[in-house]
């Protein structure tokens, strides 16, 4: 930054690389998909409500997958439900990630060995960015699987590939 | 009425249908009849002025195993504030059951559901398909010899 | 499907324009259907023809569960899991089939505790129910009043037994953990604070005159319908039969205390309407407050465990007992073959057949209403599918 240092006079001019602005631009307004499965919806929905209130971290629950960059599949997916998600991903646009909510999502939860119409684990349809653990995960657990999800998005490269 | 009154009044009218009727050393009384009869004692109950079962409580498909499924109707009056419980066996190569959607529309949804999970077809239903399972689905899954299969449209079901 | 024949009609050039019904799919995704429902909507313009709900999206074979755990303990987590919303009540309404079918009685602070817990959670649920219901007609800010109060009792949950929404509180023959040193007192307080709320929500949405121009005359079921379609609960009441299972069938200790099941009385429209159905919802939290209070008072002391049988193992027979849950008549139809684990239960939910009378009330609407009447008959498909 050495050159630049000083030569501007006034101070609304920041300097920044291409990566860190849309970064910054990206992981401070996720729109999740208004999309609640099972219990771990409910507490999704406190989550969003006055007590712990999401909308302090630019997050706003939209109805339309279009205008969606996060889906946050809260609750258990069962074998009908699957191709209905795997479509909703589809219909997202990119760049998309996926927040897997509860142990139903992340590996069938209790409805992993008799479970007849359970999928076990929605990373078997799409692909899965943070899993948080819980069953339901507590409204806290849910804001810390969002911050790790910010975490990741901050280290995201134009050019890089980043895993 | 009381159990006993009921099944005694049911036993009058319909002496054949009836095959069993238990009301001691049981926690639910409850009385067996054959599947034949079991519209008109249905249209029975809901329209004798003395009973008045009105109340479509529960019905509850059954896998008895060794070749036996069942149907279970747990039946209640508003007005009468009584109680009656019928259950109805048939062989499981060929269950069917009359349906009693018209006699008590709260059993139209209930009896897909038996199907749907047990097995149990309801002749005369308004609407016999699958409910909670798709429609694509092998199998009646609350069967008690029931397997799973492998995979469902390439997803793998077991974990 | 009934089919309906539209006259064709005249357009302004002279030429008739034939019109046609349209098949329009509402959810499994959709803002405002409570879950993952499904209504496939056959739709002339506006006007709703035909629903026909398509369920499923949520099955996670409860039923089957319930058969494969080792023990009848172990189905209580499944059983919170179905109704999600009032998981306490769902609880308690598997423990008592179980308990009738073992024939144990459960000492008095158990019954005391398990009613209080039973209508906190009642309160809870309704809360949930008003919210989005409100939510679904287009008013945001009472989902926040509710949601916050919500908290508070989510709060008493989790110093009785850790957990805020699904418990395992309430074991066969007991419950898990005593109340918790300062409960009474913290509950009493929950009690004083909550009342002047209802007033709140009153004055926020109940009798606010959008709400009521969208609700009123909407849906209307009447009591003979609601009666052979085997509605209960807050719906049933609402058409303005006046029956209640805590009182008309009488289970645990609801007769001790002193409170009146709530009912619609056609006060903005017609009986049965979804305004009714909403109202008894919020008169019933006032209720509920009433019978919590009744029995902090007189709760007595004694030990919560001595009840718990070391092995459950019920004689063969079955037995259908049947509780109010926060949406209705909740049974339990167990099944015990004489072996320590259940031979069949089958869980007859109220919003399953709340849903099945959706088609017959919403003929006709237009497809605004739609949200309104599935809003207003409070669904949880977690219960629809089991």
């Amino acid at each position: 930054m050495g050159l630049l240092d000083k030569q501007f006079n006034n101070s609304n001019v920041i300097i920044t690389s291409m990566d860190n602005l849309l970064n910054w631009a990206r992981l401070s307004s996720m729109w999740p998909m208004q999309f609640g499965l099972a219990c771990c919806a409910i507490e999704m929905m406190a989550t969003g409500a006055s007590h712990y209130d999401l909308d302090r971290f630019g997050i706003f629950f939209r109805a339309s997958p279009r205008q969606t960059d996060v889906m946050i599949v809260a609750g258990t997916v069962t074998l009908k439900m699957a191709t209905r998600i795997k479509k909703l991903y589809d219909q997202m646009a990119e760049p998309r990630y996926v927040l897997s909510m509860g142990s139903c999502a992340n590996c069938g939860g209790p409805y992993w060995e008799h479970g007849y119409h359970v999928l076990k684990g929605v990373d078997r349809v799409i692909p899965v960015d943070v899993y948080v653990p819980g069953c339901p995960p507590r409204p806290e657990a849910l804001l810390e699987g969002i911050m790790k999800l910010q975490e990741k998005i901050r280290s995201e490269s134009l050019v890089k590939k980043t895993a | 009425m009381t159990p006993q009154e009921i099944s005694d009044k049911l036993k009058q009218k319909f002496p054949d249908a009836i095959l069993e009727i238990k009301i001691e050393g049981v926690v639910d009384p409850y009385i067996k009849i054959s599947p034949s009869n079991l519209k008109d004692i249905a249209l029975y109950l809901r329209d004798d002025p003395d009973f008045q079962f009105d109340f479509l409580m529960c019905l509850s498909g059954m896998d008895y195993t060794k070749g036996t499924l069942g149907v279970v109707y747990n039946i209640f009056s508003m007005k009468k504030k009584h109680k009656v419980n019928l259950k109805v066996d048939v062989p499981k190569d060929k269950a069917e059951v009359p349906s009693i959607a018209s006699v008590w529309p709260a059993a139209n949804w209930h009896e897909r559901e038996a199907y749907d999970l047990i097995g149990v077809k309801f002749l005369d239903h308004p609407d016999m398909r699958r409910i909670l399972m798709p429609d694509d689905w092998d199998g009646h899954p609350l069967q008690k010899d029931y397997k799973v299969p492998e995979y469902y449209q390439g997803m793998k079901v077991p974990y | 499907m009934t089919e309906i024949i539209t006259p064709p009609i005249k357009s302004s050039i002279g030429r008739t324009v034939r019109t046609e019904e349209m098949l329009l799919n509402m959810g499994p995704q959709h803002p405002s259907m409570h879950g993952v429902l499904r209504l496939e909507l056959v739709i002339d313009g506006e006007i709703v023809v035909d629903v026909v709900p398509q369920i499923g999206y949520l099955h996670r074979c409860f039923e089957k569960h319930a058969e494969s755990m080792t023990n009848y303990q172990q189905v209580v987590p499944y059983v919170d899991r179905m109704d999600y919303c009032a998981a306490m009540n769902m609880d308690f309404g598997y423990v008592i089939a179980v308990e009738k079918l073992l024939g144990i009685k459960v000492p008095e602070r158990v019954e005391y505790i398990r009613v209080i817990m039973a209508e906190l959670q009642r309160i809870a649920s309704h809360l949930i129910a008003a919210g989005t219901y409100g939510l679904d007609i287009g008013a945001w800010t009472p989902f926040l009043y509710m949601f916050r109060d919500r908290e508070r009792i989510l709060d008493l949950y989790e110093m009785t037994c850790g957990a805020r929404l699904l418990y395992n509180y309430m074991w066969v023959g007991g419950v898990s953990h005593d109340l918790p040193p300062g409960f009474i007192d913290k509950a009493k307080d929950f009690c004083k604070y909550f009342r002047p709320k209802i007033e709140e929500y009153n004055n926020l949405l109940s009798f606010n005159e959008i709400f009521i121009k969208r609700t009123a005359n909407v849906g209307v079921l009447p009591a003979d319908v609601a009666i052979a379609y085997g509605v209960s609960g807050p719906v049933l009441r609402g058409s303005g039969v006046n029956f209640d299972l805590r009182r008309d069938d009488l289970y645990s200790i609801y007769n001790r205390f002193e409170w009146e099941p709530q009912i619609g009385k056609g006060e903005m429209g017609t009986v049965g309407d979804c305004w009714d159905r909403y109202i008894v919802r919020i008169r019933e939290m006032e209720q509920s407050i009433n019978i919590v209070e009744q029995a902090l008072n007189q709760i007595p002391d004694g030990d919560v465990a001595s009840a718990i049988p070391k092995r459950i193992r019920p004689n063969p027979g079955d037995v259908y007992a049947r509780t109010e849950s926060a949406r209705g008549e909740l049974g339990f139809y167990v099944v015990s073959d004489g072996s320590g684990k259940p031979f069949r239960v089958k869980g007859r939910s109220p919003c399953f057949v709340h849903l099945s009378v959706l088609p017959e009330i919403s003929r006709g609407s237009m497809i605004a209403d739609m949200i309104a009447i599935a809003g207003s008959l409070d669904i949880v498909l977690g219960e629809v599918d089991r």
